[in-house]
């Protein structure tokens, strides 16, 4: 206790009193921390001063360097034109109006809007099934499953891409093969009507582990007393499911879906690689990322780039946030 | 290995300064192990096929990284055949263009370490900062991390590149390292597990011995948070390892490219005018690259389960 006088602050005056007996949990100051769950009774001891920018100024600073900064940069060349004689010229919105009004733009948009549409959906029931088989106790070898799905998660996107395109190709790949079994011409996975699919295929295959793994993880907190609950009303596997699984994990069903919807407004590693093996199949604005990708780095149009770069961040946020309040809105009904 | 791994370390470890009980851990009572009913016949042949679909392709890889380029061509895709020249592959690849895949190989290495070892640190840091400490501005660093979340990553890539250019960054190692160390996911991890993983009265504890605040992250709240820092580093380690976008537009030197952006590289040179098609080497090449990155991932993932069980998407 001799060093009671040398300290003043709050979390002093906590630790005095925490050291001079059992304290009730009622007496001491109770902090809210904005959580979605909050398992622990409510007695914590929040330290208030400036220690905590300690732990957060570091990444904070990193943050500014490669996130903020970039953003506010992003804005302010969206608003500038090069001109002819070079140097910048202030536009306004003109960048703006330019690319709501861009045909190859809205096609990216559209194709990356199918793509979510099918794709997702696809990708995420694929995984819930895994994950609630996985967690359905009628399945040995569970890890093995696990893992296996989960591997080409770790394989980089490049890799992926570059396995399933040569696997697509007529040269010596799975479709090379199919054709000289069968005698039969099927039609090539890079011919432009079916590349959106085969990249869908891609894209399923490097993240329906991850997902998987999301969902297993959130079925495994759920309580053991609903299922035994469950068990005692006479449900059966596909009511309990339905019923307790299913509502129990509706958080990381959003986040997953959010999380893929996202990628697929991002979509550029598939494209952008396959572009090689397909060059008629994808052109340089296939996707929006891609076509901010060339026209900055081809065109050198980067004013543009940024305008068409922001507002396919603004259509994201905006589709991910009703995306989550439709899984909340679902939430209260329940 | 249980499938339901919620071994948390403190439960084995208890800490010297933690007398008796730590509160916080009672409320996440590991759910006992499932009962095993009778397994389904129609549910392992489904899986079956799921984990065929997702295995078939590096089988592929294995296969066809044992070819000559002849072979290649000539045999079916998914048997060896030809004269196994995985060897032979290997060295080719490690010797082409003057031994250019080894130097990819060790700046992706370089990156991963610092990289994703200095986002696992700040994340971690930070997350802790914020799960245990109330400051002036706390509510504003909420706000913006998790509006950052949101915000396609991708979108400001052009706007990095050239800030970064205008820094004087670009092209050189640091412009791959900084923004990889930054995960707002990661920070996001760290201060959901923290908020539980930590009891107060532990802190307060130490802070009655006299330890500072440093001191006391370092020696008693890192070792609370391991299950989160191991989740927070593998997701970091895996996505350097396999950063593509933004090396790719960072990096307009060859000795600086990660494996990712040189294998790339070596892939679109086949279908260049003039380009010498290597895919026996391009094959090979990605066999090496997913074999450290798969033996990684494997060894970590274990410890997956406890961190995201932690309350992250729950």
């Amino acid at each position: 206790m001799s060093k009671k006088s040398s300290v003043q602050d709050v979390g002093a005056r906590a630790h005095i009193a925490l050291a001079q007996g059992p304290v009730e949990p009622s007496t001491v100051t109770s902090v809210h921390v904005p959580t979605a769950r909050t398992t622990a009774p409510p007695r914590r001891r929040v330290r208030r001063d400036w220690a905590g920018w300690w732990f957060v100024g570091p990444f904070m600073l990193v943050f500014a360097l490669v996130f903020l900064a970039p953003l506010f940069y992003a804005i302010y060349l969206s608003l500038f034109r090069e001109t002819l004689m070079g140097g910048n010229s202030f536009v306004g919105v003109e960048n703006y109006a330019q690319a709501l009004t861009d045909p190859k733009f809205w096609e990216a948009m559209g194709r990356v809007a199918i793509f979510l549409l099918v794709q997702v959906p696809i990708m995420l029931l694929l995984a819930l099934f895994a994950a609630l088989a996985l967690d359905s106790a009628r399945l040995r070898w569970v890890p093995f499953y696990r893992l296996s799905i989960f591997l080409p998660y770790a394989v980089p996107g490049v890799v992926a891409v570059m396995i399933w395109g040569y696997m697509y190709g007529s040269q010596f790949g799975l479709v090379a093969d199919l054709n000289h079994f069968f005698g039969v011409e099927l039609p090539s996975p890079l011919a432009t009507n079916l590349i959106l699919v085969s990249i869908g295929n891609i894209v399923t295959w490097e993240f329906v582990g991850y997902n998987m793994l999301i969902f297993f993880s959130a079925l495994k907190s759920v309580p053991q007393e609903l299922y035994e609950a469950a068990e005692i009303d006479g449900a059966g596997t596909f009511r309990t499911i339905f019923s307790i699984k299913l509502p129990s994990i509706r958080g990381a069903l959003v986040i997953a879906t959010v999380f893929s919807v996202i990628g697929s407004f991002q979509l550029f590693n598939e494209p952008s690689i396959l572009q090689t093996l397909a060059p008629n199949s994808i052109p340089s604005y296939y996707t929006p990322n891609l076509y901010a990708f060339n026209l900055s780095f081809a065109g050198s149009q980067f004013n543009y780039a940024a305008a068409i770069a922001i507002i396919s961040g603004v259509i994201t946020m905006v589709v991910a946030y009703l995306v989550q309040l439709g899984g909340e809105k679902k939430g209260a009904g329940a | 290995m249980s499938a339901v791994s919620t071994g948390r370390r403190q439960g084995r470890t208890p800490s010297r300064l933690a007398s008796g009980r730590i509160p916080g851990d009672e409320s996440r009572r590991a759910r006992p192990k499932p009962r095993h009913k009778r397994p389904s016949l129609l549910l392992g042949v489904l899986m079956t096929l799921m984990v065929l679909y997702c295995l078939v392709p590096l089988w592929w890889l294995v296969v066809n990284s044992t070819k000559t380029m002849d072979s290649l061509y000539g045999s079916f895709a998914f048997w060896f055949s030809g004269e196994f020249s995985l060897f032979q592959n290997i060295a080719d690849t490690f010797t082409y263009q003057d031994g250019i895949f080894l130097r990819w190989l060790t700046n992706t290495l370089f990156y991963v370490v610092v990289g994703a070892g200095g986002a696992t640190l700040l994340a971690t840091l930070a997350g802790y900062g914020l799960a245990k400490y109330k400051f002036p501005g706390r509510k504003w660093v909420f706000a913006i991390i998790l509006g950052a979340m949101a915000i396609p990553g991708t979108a400001l890539a052009v706007p990095q590149f050239l800030l970064f250019s205008g820094l004087g960054l670009t092209n050189t190692p640091w412009s791959v390292i900084i923004p990889a160390m930054v995960s707002a996911f990661g920070l996001y991890l760290v201060w959901v597990y923290a908020r539980d993983a930590i009891p107060d009265e532990l802190l307060e504890a130490a802070r009655l011995d006299g330890a500072g605040e440093i001191r006391i992250f370092f020696v008693i709240a890192l070792r609370q948070l391991a299950p989160a820092l191991i989740t927070v580093l593998m997701f970091a380690v895996v996505a350097t390892w396999n950063n593509y976008f933004l090396p790719l537009i960072m990096l307009s030197d060859a000795q600086w490219y990660p494996l990712p952006v040189g294998l790339a590289q070596w892939s679109a040179q086949s279908s260049s005018i003039g380009g010498q098609a290597i895919p026996h080497l391009v094959i090979t090449g990605s066999l090496l690259t997913v074999i450290p990155i798969s033996a990684a991932f494997l060894y970590l993932q274990r410890y997956w389960q406890s961190g995201l069980t932690a309350g992250s998407v729950k």
